[in-house]
């Protein structure tokens, strides 16, 4: 058994790389995988705070890495999940305490005991990014439909290509229907025509992320968050499932039609 | 007498072994001077034949094309001293096997090549950051995203959408021509003038344009209008 590594990245800050690591690691712990998330973010960690388990911090990555620890000892597990561990990053330390070497080393050694590593990478396309990119099977880039993130995601797709990666795969977070509808938000059509690449899910806007993130607990625990459904969507997906993508524009356009009977 | 080319992998820039080593630095930096933004950001590969050169002379040329963000990278000699020099310089030595130096992530990617000299072929698509210096003709089959940046010496077709920045006819030709399936540049530049999409989106029909320099401004036509336009 070999695990799975896919990391998560954007190029742009606050696009939500660290919440989908959090939700995604929570949805495939829940789809009965065996997780471990990294915290790739050296100096700036907060998968922790997320994923709710700070205060149960001993050792870090760079514990790991300069050999202060066993990797065990670094390994966090989830307070709900069994299945669901977090690797942190060290606060006080940079980026370059550890290395994409580094970086591979780890995750070879996690490899057997589970099914997925998941790897949070920091904003930027600098060392912590290649640190994070190194040991990837599989690559997600998280971008909002923003043009300025889509130009950002668009640049990282290139860098990844040029590192001889697959070609990575997108989640359009942060998505607002009625913005899109009203023309004021760039349309996933136009966020796939520009970057050309596999679509993998279209997480909504959603007030029960911003909830989830500050109680850390993530929104994929919770059955009624719409957020939470899309990202136990993009879990299912990574596992191979066929999974339709939630309706989150048809609702609207039913209700448009509806608005549009009514003034007829 | 200074010879400068294109290569798939940068500038070759040939001296002769004979002459003054100072009058042909400077007729090499005259003719960079000439064209200085094409020249910016490009790689270069030095050949002097048998001339025996010192470390400091290859410093000092160094120095002086990194005033111009040229970067020295291979210098190919028959010269043991001169060899021995660029080694000491950590520079390559060795054209055939030269490789670019181990790249930082950030570094582009130089697309796969088809020719050597003339016409540039890229099949992929230009993301952003990415950018194409070439001293003729380049021909991209697929997309130039925005903040990706072409700048040929000829003309530029692009078989697919261009939305980045591209520089036709870089070396001062404005005769050069821009062609894309859809043209809607962040800024398009032919020979010495320059032009950028408006500002508003406007949502027209998307058809194939070619623009071009006419009566003092670059104008860009319908393809279908400009093949009219020639019966």
């Amino acid at each position: 058994m070999s695990a799975k590594t896919i990391t998560i990245t954007s190029g742009k800050g606050g696009v939500g790389k660290t919440t989908a690591t959090a939700n995604l690691g929570v949805a495939l712990a829940l789809a009965g995988k065996r997780v471990v998330t990294i915290d790739a973010d050296i100096g700036l960690r907060n998968l922790d705070v997320v994923m709710g388990l700070e205060n149960r911090i001993v050792y870090d990555l760079v514990d790991v890495v300069e050999g202060q620890c066993r990797l065990r000892q670094a390994m966090i597990r989830d307070k709900r999940l069994s299945e669901l561990y977090l690797i942190p990053a060290a606060q006080t330390r940079d980026k370059t305490a550890v290395s994409p070497q580094d970086m591979i080393r780890v995750c070879d050694q996690l490899r057997p005991d589970f099914d997925y590593i998941l790897v949070d990478s920091p904003a930027g396309i600098e060392r912590g990014f290649q640190n994070a990119v190194a040991p990837a099977d599989e690559i997600l880039i998280v971008t909002t439909p923003e043009v300025s993130a889509v130009r950002d995601a668009d640049r990282i797709i290139g860098l990844i290509e040029a590192e001889g990666k697959d070609t990575p795969q997108l989640i359009i977070n942060r998505f607002k229907p009625d913005m899109v509808r009203r023309g004021d938000m760039l349309g996933t059509s136009d966020v796939i025509e520009v970057l050309a690449i596999q679509l993998v899910g279209i997480v909504p806007e959603d007030e029960a992320i911003i909830i989830s993130t500050n109680k850390g607990v993530p929104a994929a625990l919770d059955d009624k968050a719409l957020a939470g459904q899309a990202f136990r969507n993009i879990a299912r997906r990574i596992m191979g499932e066929e999974v339709p993508f939630m309706s989150l524009r048809d609702t609207s356009g039913i209700f448009n039609r509806l608005v549009n009977l009514i003034k007829q | 007498m200074v010879s400068i080319k294109g290569r798939q992998d940068g500038l070759l820039v040939v001296l002769d072994e004979e002459q003054d080593w100072a009058a042909q630095i400077a007729e090499l930096e005259a003719q960079l001077e000439i064209q200085k933004a094409f020249f910016a950001g490009a790689r270069l590969t030095l050949q002097v034949g048998g001339r025996p050169l010192v470390m400091s002379d290859i410093q000092d040329l160094q120095a002086r094309l990194a005033q111009r963000d040229i970067t020295l990278e291979t210098v190919v000699s028959d010269s043991e001293a001169t060899l021995a020099a660029a080694r000491h310089l950590n520079l390559a030595t060795d054209m055939a096997s030269h490789q670019p130096p181990a790249k930082a992530a950030a570094d582009l990617q130089e697309p796969p090549v088809v020719s050597e000299e003339g016409s540039w072929f890229i099949h992929c698509t230009l993301r952003s950051g990415q950018k194409i210096h070439h001293l003729s003709h380049v021909t991209v089959i697929g997309d130039v995203n925005p903040g990706a940046e072409i700048i040929a010496g000829g003309d530029v077709v692009v078989w697919g959408r261009l939305q980045g920045l591209v520089h036709a006819g870089a070396m001062g030709d404005d005769s050069a021509v821009v062609c894309a399936l859809d043209l809607s540049p962040t800024q398009l530049r032919i020979g010495s003038y320059i032009a950028r999409s408006p500002e508003e989106k406007r949502r027209r029909k998307v058809r194939p344009e070619m623009a071009s320099v006419s009566e003092g401004r670059i104008v860009a036509e319908p393809w279908d209008d400009k093949k009219r336009g020639k019966k």
